[in-house]
């Protein structure tokens, strides 16, 4: 049977894809960033997964205001890298895993989650980005992804955005759907976006390194006490933007520990203050 | 029953709901329309002449031609769709984001590497924070308008 080996956390900065894309890597500004990646890189080669469910949001990239799902699986064979104004990012095509989205969709949904199918759609820097932090950008003569990506965007963008609770539950769905699939796949969650950030309006920049830390603090020791937290205490004290880190909580839900078995080891943390406009949180845990 | 909307007391703010949504339609499909470059070259071609293509309210268009991005967001734009304009204006999320607050790019940039904008004072509206209304614009240009 899939089984699910990790959860990786982590903030999905545009101009973080922007500095890997025009090689501004090793500046000052940037370097403690990407510094923050390595041990994640070479964890990623140590544990290679078969596949990656990849929790992120659409930043009206794949759906414009003529749809707006809550929940949507990517259930496609591959999906495209997104011009998102400044042309397309040089990054390979995302190669997924049509049956085991398909299987858990069918889960999900049987689970009372109403997911959106989605079997064609761009992705946008909330995924590649990610991808990049954690594999490496591809050599042209390797020019793929380590392994399939399964999407699953959240709508983060418009109010109401899904409660904290629901991505909780929701997480502990997929794990049941993932664990119910037939062969045995090596599966890490990822749920990414936040850490703190507003972009918007005259509190624009604002960063909250005392919530973010708390926030690290409980997702690893108490994340069923953190999602029962209301969206107004992220807006409030994260910023407006700050709200994506609900999406956390999907990945975290999906950890054995939620269904009883030991609690995960934290193999990797870091936080640093700022890239663009974000505070940059990461976090890899690993189920025991 | 009313609809819950607790998030209207926060300072510098405007939360982009199902409210916003509607009122920022046209507006937010117009930037959206942007993703394809032979819009992006037909608007930068005649700016006045494509909004016009569209079913957006005059305040809607003139805040655009304005470039003036927290008017666009009153009037039920979202920064998402709003960074279309930047990307084709050539500018960084960065910049559109700095611009909202008064600041200088160099300003804001300083901020941002300083640990960014504290939540002191800048929780909730009658505060004294930095976002707060009384306090824009933010930077120099509020020194300015002080003196």
């Amino acid at each position: 049977m899939a089984h699910i080996t990790a959860s990786v956390y982590t903030s999905h900065v545009p101009a973080i894809g922007a500095a890997i894309d025009m090689g501004k890597t090793a500046e000052p500004y940037w370097q403690p960033v990407f510094k923050g990646y390595e041990a994640s890189k070479q964890w990623m080669k140590d544990n290679p997964p078969d596949v990656v469910f990849l929790v992120y949001n659409d930043h009206a990239t794949a759906f414009s205001l003529e749809m707006i799902p809550t929940f949507a699986i990517g259930t496609a064979a591959s999906f495209q890298p997104a011009d998102e104004g400044w042309g397309p990012r040089p990054v390979p095509t995302v190669v997924g895993h049509p049956e085991l989205a398909a299987h858990i969709a069918q889960s999900v949904i049987q689970d009372d989650f109403d997911l959106c199918i989605v079997n064609r759609m761009d992705v946008d820097h909330g995924l590649t980005v990610p991808l990049n932090l954690l594999c490496g950008s591809p050599s042209p003569e390797h020019f793929s992804w380590p392994c399939p990506v399964i999407p699953f965007a959240v709508n983060v963008l418009q109010y109401p955005v899904p409660s904290g609770r629901r991505c909780f539950m929701l997480g502990q769905a997929i794990r049941r759907a993932i664990e119910s699939f037939d062969q045995p796949l090596k599966v890490q969650i990822w749920g990414t976006g936040g850490m703190s950030h507003q972009l918007q309006g005259p509190r624009a920049g604002l960063i909250n390194r005392e919530f973010d830390t708390a926030f690290l603090d409980r997702l690893i020791d108490d994340p069923a006490g953190q999602a029962t937290v209301p969206h107004i205490d992220y807006v409030r004290e994260a910023g407006s933007e700050g709200i994506e880190l609900v999406m956390w909580l999907i990945a975290r839900g999906a950890m054995s520990d939620i269904a009883g078995g030991p609690p995960p080891r934290v193999v990797h943390r870091f936080y640093h203050v700022p890239a663009s406009n974000t505070a940059v949180g990461h976090l890899i845990l690993e189920n025991q | 029953m009313a609809l819950q909307k607790p998030y209207l007391d926060v300072p510098g703010t405007t939360i982009f709901d199902a409210e916003q949504s509607r009122k920022g339609y046209p507006l937010n499909q117009f930037c959206m329309s942007l993703m394809k470059a032979d819009n992006r070259a037909r608007f930068k071609a005649g700016q006045r002449a494509y909004l016009d293509e569209w079913p957006m309210s005059e305040d809607q268009k003139l805040a655009v031609l304005a470039r003036d991005l927290n008017r666009c967001i009153a009037l039920g734009g979202n920064i998402y769709f709003l960074a279309k304009i930047g990307a084709t204006d050539g500018l960084s999320f960065q910049q559109m984001a700095g611009s909202m607050t008064g600041m200088s790019e160099d300003e804001y940039r300083a901020m941002m590497v300083g640990g960014g904008r504290s939540p002191e004072g800048n929780r909730y509206a009658g505060e004294d924070g930095d976002a707060q209304p009384q306090h824009q614009p933010q930077g120099a240009a509020g020194r300015r308008k002080e003196a």
